[in-house]
C-alpha cells in the first residue's frame, strides 16, 4: 500500500510561529511516505522539551514521555518488538544532558533506532537557559555572564560511543532532511541525525549562516557517499587531505584538479575522516551536511533475537514445565 | 574424644557453616541443604556474607556464613541458634560462635589457629576455647587444611586450588554427622563443575575424606543426629530460593498470558540474582537487557510494556529512587509492569547485603504526584513464586504497575518448593482493545466494571495513539490541563487501584480469642509465625495475620484489626506498616514492635518482647 504524507499527520502542532520544529515536521511526514511503513508499525517515542511534542502530531504509535529517557524508552520498545520502526525524538537538552547516559548507550549497543537530535542550543520549553550544546561563553538566563564550559559535540559523541551512522540536515531544507531521514531508516542500527533547528524565541540565528538556501550554498557543504566533497555557489572548492587535516581548495587554483578532491565515504569502519567532516565549522570550513557516517554492524535487537533462537535450538526445555524437571527433584509420597 | 557414639533422633537441627569470605562456606551450606531436602527435609536457609567481595583473609569482617534450618516437618526460619558450627578458622569462631547453643557441637579447622590467625581474630590467648569459654569436649578439632593437602597430593593441582577444597572436607565430616547420602552431593558438584570433570572429582574425593574422618574418629564427641521426614504435602520438590522462585514466577505469568517476557535490570546487590536467573533461559524467550543504569532498566521497561510484553524491572532500594520516575510514567500512561525490590539496609547504599523492610513508604509514596501502585510483599523463599506471578497478573489485567517487595533473607534464603502446576493457576487475560471499538476506541477509555483502560498494542492497524507524561483528556486522549479533567483523572487512577479484588486476611493461630494480634508484612512470616507457635506452646492466646496485599489492602482489614484486644505490628523498620495501617483503618492504634537490624528477627528475641505485651 502506498502512504502520503497525510497518512502520517495528526492534529495542530502548537510550536512557536516560524520554530524549526514545523519544517522538520513536514520532512519526516514526508520521509516516511517515502519510506512506506504503516502508521501502525511505527512507534515515535520522544522525551521531554519543545521538540518532544513531537509525536502528538503523528498518526503513528508512540509516547512523549519523562525528561532524558527516550532512547532508554525506545530500547525496550524495539528489543521486545522489533517488527516495529521505532524513532526517537529528542532535543539537545533531552538527548545530551539529562540524556546523555542513553543516548551513548543505545549507540554503543547498536539499537536499530531511528534517533533524531533537533539541536537548537537552547532550552526553549524552560524559557531559556543554555544546553550542553550551546558555545562557550553564551549569554543566556542562566549564564547572563556567559557559560564557562565547552559544549558537546554530537557527532563526537556518537562516534565516541562508536556509532555507526551519523547524519545531519537543516530543518528548513526538506530535501536535505528527507534524505538523511531515509538513509536513517535503510542503516541497520542506531541511526543518529542532527538536526540544526532554529529557536525564534530563545536563540534566533543560531543556524543562521546555513539556515537558508544561499547560506547553505556558501557555508555548506553536502556530502554524498562516492561523490567528491566539492562545494560553493558553484561547486568552485573543494576538501582535500593534509597532513593530518582536511583542507578547503579552490579548484583551478595552484594546480588543483577536481581529481585531487577527496571522495566521500560514509562506509568506512575507521571515523577518522568522517569525524573531521562532521566537526569542520565556519568561517574557514563548510558545515557537513548528508550522510557522513553509514557503516554496517551487527545490531543488538537482532542479536538478541538469534541468540534466543540459537539457545532454543540447543536447551532441550522450552516450556516453564520442562523448565522446572531442569532442577534436581525429589518425590514426597 | 569420646568413643562412644550417640545417634540424636531431632525433629529439627540447625548448623551453620562460617568462614572466611573466601572459603566457599555458601557453596558448602548450599550443598547441604539440597543433600538435606532431598531426603525429604523441609529446609530453610540463609546466607550472611559481607558486603565486600574480599575482606582481608581471616579477618573479624571478612566472615561469611550460612545457616539452614532442617526439619522433619514444616520449618519457618532458618533458626536462631545452631546446633553445629562450622568454623573454619580463628575469625569465624570469634564472630560466629554467638549464633550456637550452648550444646552445639563446633567443627574447627585447627590449622587455621595459628597464631597469626589468632591475633588476626583479636584474640589475647593462644588458647581461644578457653577465652571463649568453649566445653572442647563438643569440639571437633580437625586438621582440616593439612588433610585436604595429603588427600590430594600429587593430583596436579595447584596449592592454591587445593586449599579451595577445604570447604568439603567440613561439607563431608557433616555429612557423616547427619547420616548424609554423598551420592547427592557428588552429582551436585559433578553437574556444577560439568566443565572441569578433574575439579569435580577432587572435591568429591575431599568431601569422602571428610565423611570418612568423622566415621573413623567418631569425631563427634557426643551428637550424630538424624531428621527424618513427616506431615509434608505429597509431590515432587526442589530447593528453591527466593530470588529464583521469583524469576520462575516472571516466567510462569508470561508463559500463561502468552507474552514475551522483557526484564530490564541493572546489577545490585540483592537483587541481582534474578536478572541472573532469568538470562539464563533465552530457550524460553525471555529477553534480559542489562541496562546503562536503573533509570533505564525501568525505562526499557516501560517501552517494552508499551510494545507487548510483560515488563518486569528488578532492583533493591537504591534503585527505587532512581527508577521512580519512569514508575511514575507507568501510572499515568496506564500501562502493566512489575517493579521488583528486594530490599536492604537503607538509606543511601546503608547495609547491601542485609536485610530490611524499609523500602514500604518509599514504595507506596516515593513519587511525585497522586501516584496509587499496588504493592505486593513475598512472605519466604517459596512464596516469591506466587507472589511474583500475583504481581504480573494484577499488572497485566489492571493496566498498572505493581511493586513487589521482597527482602535479602527471603530472596537468598531457600526453602523446599512443591513443584507448581502451572493448569491450577489463575488465568491472566490483558485488557486488549476489541477490534470491534476500532473508530470509536480512546486511549483512556476504561471496561466499565473495574475501570481499566483497554490495551491497544502497537502493529494493530486503526488503534495508533499517543500516550505520555502529561495529563491527558479522559474522553480524547489528547493532552489536558483542564482542572476538572485532572481532578477526574486521578479519582479514576485512584479508584482502579482500590478496585483490585485481593484475598482477605488470613488469621492464624487463636483466631476466636487471641488475646493478642500479631501483625506483619512479607520476609518476616516465618519468624512471626514461629514467635506465635512458641507462645501458644506455652499456653497464651496469640493469632497472627500476616499481610502479603498491602496496596490495596484486603477488604476486611479493618475487622481483622479491630477484632483483638491487643494487636502488635512487628517489622523490620520504624513502624512503616504501622502508619499505613493508622491511614486506612480509623482509630486504629496498635503497639509496635521494631528492628532495623539488617539481620532477620531471632525468635526468642521476638517471644520476649511480645510476651509482656500481654500482661
Amino acid at each position: 500500500m502506498a502512504y502520503t504524507a497525510q497518512d502520517y499527520k495528526k492534529g495542530q502542532p502548537r510550536w512557536c510561529p516560524g520554530c524549526g520544529d514545523h519544517f522538520f515536521l513536514a520532512a519526516l511526514h514526508k520521509a516516511m511516505a517515502e519510506i512506506g511503513v504503516a502508521p501502525h508499525d511505527i512507534a515515535v517515542i520522544s522525551g521531554i522539551g519543545c521538540s518532544s511534542r513531537l509525536p502528538h502530531y503523528m498518526n503513528t504509535y508512540g509516547m512523549n514521555t519523562i525528561h532524558g529517557r527516550a532512547a532508554a524508552i525506545a530500547t525496550g520498545c524495539k528489543v521486545a518488538n522489533p517488527k516495529l520502526s521505532v524513532w526517537q525524538v529528542s532535543g539537545d537538552g533531552d538527548g545530551l544532558a539529562i540524556g546523555g547516559n542513553h543516548f551513548i548507550h543505545a549507540n554503543r549497543r547498536n539499537i536499530n533506532l531511528n534517533m533524531i537530535l533537533l539541536n537548537n542550543r537552547i532550552y526553549g520549553l524552560t524559557k531559556g537557559q543554555y544546553s550542553p550544546t550551546s558555545p562557550r561563553g553564551f549569554v543566556s538566563k542562566s549564564s547572563p555572564y556567559g557559560t564557562v564550559e565547552d559544549p558537546f559535540r554530537p557527532a563526537e559523541l556518537c562516534f565516541g560511543a562508536r556509532g555507526n551512522f551519523f547524519a545531519r540536515a537543516v530543518a528548513t531544507d526538506a530535501p536535505g532532511t528527507v534524505e538523511i531521514l531515509k538513509a536513517a531508516h535503510a542503516h541497520k542500527g542506531a541511526s543518529v541525525c542532527e538536526i540544526l533547528q532554529n529557536c525564534v524565541i530563545f536563540n534566533d540565528g543560531t543556524h543562521d549562516s546555513v539556515y537558508n538556501k544561499e547560506g547553505r550554498a556558501k557555508n555548506a557543504i553536502y556530502l554524498r557517499h562516492g561523490q567528491p566533497m566539492v562545494f560553493g555557489e558553484n561547486n568552485e572548492f573543494g576538501l582535500v587531505q593534509e597532513g593530518f587535516g582536511i583542507k578547503v581548495v579552490k579548484i583551478g587554483e595552484n594546480g588543483i584538479t577536481l581529481d585531487d578532491i577527496l571522495i566521500h565515504d560514509a562506509h568506512c569502519k575507521d571515523n577518522t575522516l568522517q569525524l573531521k567532516l562532521a566537526l569542520m565549522e565556519g568561517p574557514d570550513f563548510p558545515i557537513a551536511l548528508g550522510v557522513i557516517r553509514d557503516v554496517e554492524a551487527p545490531t543488538y535487537d537482532e542479536a538478541v533475537e538469534a541468540q534466543i533462537e540459537e539457545v532454543k535450538g540447543k536447551k532441550p526445555y522450552h516450556t516453564f514445565e520442562e523448565l522446572l524437571l531442569t532442577n534436581d527433584t525429589w518425590e514426597v509420597k | 574424644m569420646s568413643e562412644q557414639l550417640i545417634v540424636k533422633e531431632r525433629d529439627e537441627v540447625i548448623v551453620r557453616f562460617s568462614g572466611d569470605s573466601g572459603d566457599g562456606m555458601q557453596l558448602a551450606g548450599n550443598i547441604f541443604s539440597t543433600v538435606s531436602a532431598t531426603v525429604g527435609n523441609d529446609i530453610c536457609t540463609f546466607p550472611d556474607y559481607p558486603a565486600d567481595i574480599r575482606a582481608p583473609q581471616g579477618s573479624l569482617t571478612g566472615v561469611s556464613g550460612f545457616q539452614v534450618h532442617i526439619g522433619a516437618g514444616r520449618v519457618y526460619t532458618p533458626g536462631d541458634l545452631c546446633d553445629v558450627l562450622v568454623a573454619m578458622n580463628a575469625a569465624a569462631l570469634k564472630t560466629q560462635y554467638r549464633y550456637a547453643k550452648p550444646d552445639a557441637t563446633i567443627i574447627i579447622d585447627t590449622d587455621s589457629f595459628g597464631a597469626a590467625d589468632l591475633k588476626k581474630a583479636a584474640f589475647a590467648t593462644e588458647d581461644p576455647l578457653a577465652e571463649m569459654n568453649i566445653d572442647a569436649d563438643r569440639v571437633i578439632a580437625c586438621p582440616i587444611t593439612q588433610m585436604v593437602k595429603d588427600c590430594l597430593a600429587g593430583s596436579g593441582m595447584e596449592p592454591k586450588s587445593v586449599l579451595k577444597c577445604r570447604n568439603m572436607f567440613a561439607l563431608g565430616l557433616v555429612c557423616w554427622l547427619f547420616d548424609r547420602d554423598l551420592e547427592v552431593a557428588f552429582n551436585y558438584l559433578r553437574e556444577k563443575f560439568a566443565k572441569k570433570p578433574a575439579l569435580a572429582e577432587a572435591n568429591i574425593k575431599v568431601i569422602q575424606a571428610g565423611y570418612d574422618y568423622g566415621h573413623n574418629t567418631h569425631s563427634s564427641a557426643t551428637n550424630v543426629y538424624r531428621v527424618e521426614t513427616k506431615d509434608k504435602v505429597p509431590g515432587r520438590y526442589m530447593d528453591i530460593t527466593g530470588n529464583k522462585a521469583t524469576a520462575y514466577g516472571f516466567i510462569a505469568a508470561a508463559e500463561k498470558a502468552g507474552l514475551k517476557l522483557y526484564l530490564g535490570s541493572y546489577p545490585i546487590t540483592p537483587a541481582t540474582d534474578v536478572l541472573h536467573e532469568l538470562s539464563k533461559h533465552k530457550s524460553l524467550g525471555v529477553t534480559t537487557v542489562q541496562c546503562e543504569d536503573e533509570i533505564a532498566g525501568c525505562a526499557s521497561a516501560v517501552g517494552a510494556s508499551y510494545a507487548g510484553a510483560l515488563a518486569v524491572t528488578s532492583t533493591s532500594g537504591p534503585g527505587i529512587c532512581l527508577k521512580s520516575e519512569a514508575m511514575n510514567l507507568a501510572v499515568i500512561m496506564e500501562l502493566p509492569l512489575v517493579v521488583l525490590d528486594v530490599q536492604r539496609g537503607g538509606p543511601a547504599t546503608g547495609l547491601p547485603t542485609k536485610s530490611e523492610q524499609t523500602d514500604l513508604l518509599q514504595v507506596l509514596f516515593g513519587r511525585n504526584g497522586e501516584s496509587p501502585m499496588p504493592v505486593l510483599a513475598a512472605t519466604s523463599p517459596t512464596d516469591c513464586f506466587d507472589a511474583a506471578y500475583m504481581a504480573c497478573k494484577i499488572a497485566l489485567e489492571h493496566m498498572t504497575p505493581v511493586v513487589l517487595l521482597t527482602d535479602a533473607f527471603v530472596a537468598n534464603g531457600s526453602g523446599a518448593f512443591r513443584l507448581p502446576n502451572l493448569a491450577e493457576y489463575a488465568a491472566i487475560n490483558p485488557p486488549y482493545v476489541p477490534e470491534e471499538l476500532k473508530g470509536t476506541w480512546t486511549p483512556y477509555q476504561r471496561q466499565e466494571e473495574n475501570g481499566v483502560r483497554y490495551w491497544a498494542v502497537p502493529g494493530r492497524e486503526g488503534f495508533q495513539h499517543i500516550l505520555g507524561g502529561l495529563e491527558k483528556d479522559n474522553k480524547t486522549g489528547a493532552i489536558s490541563t483542564d482542572p476538572e479533567n485532572h481532578d477526574l483523572m486521578t479519582r479514576l487512577r485512584q479508584q482502579k487501584i482500590d478496585a483490585i479484588p485481593v484475598p482477605d486476611l488470613e488469621v492464624e493461630g487463636d483466631k476466636e480469642d487471641a488475646e493478642l494480634l500479631i501483625v506483619g508484612f512479607g520476609g518476616t512470616y516465618g519468624h512471626l509465625h514461629a514467635a506465635m507457635d512458641e507462645m501458644r506452646a506455652a499456653g497464651k492466646k496469640v493469632a497472627l495475620a500476616h499481610f502479603k496485599y498491602i496496596n490495596p489492602l484486603p477488604a476486611n482489614t479493618a475487622e481483622v484489626l479491630r477484632k483483638y484486644p491487643k494487636v502488635v505490628v512487628a517489622e523490620q523498620n520504624a513502624g512503616q506498616l504501622a502508619a499505613w495501617l493508622r491511614m486506612k483503618v480509623d482509630g486504629f492504634v496498635p503497639m509496635q514492635y521494631n528492628e532495623v537490624k539488617g539481620q532477620p528477627f531471632e525468635v526468642s528475641t521476638l517471644v520476649n518482647a511480645l510476651a509482656p505485651l500481654m500482661e
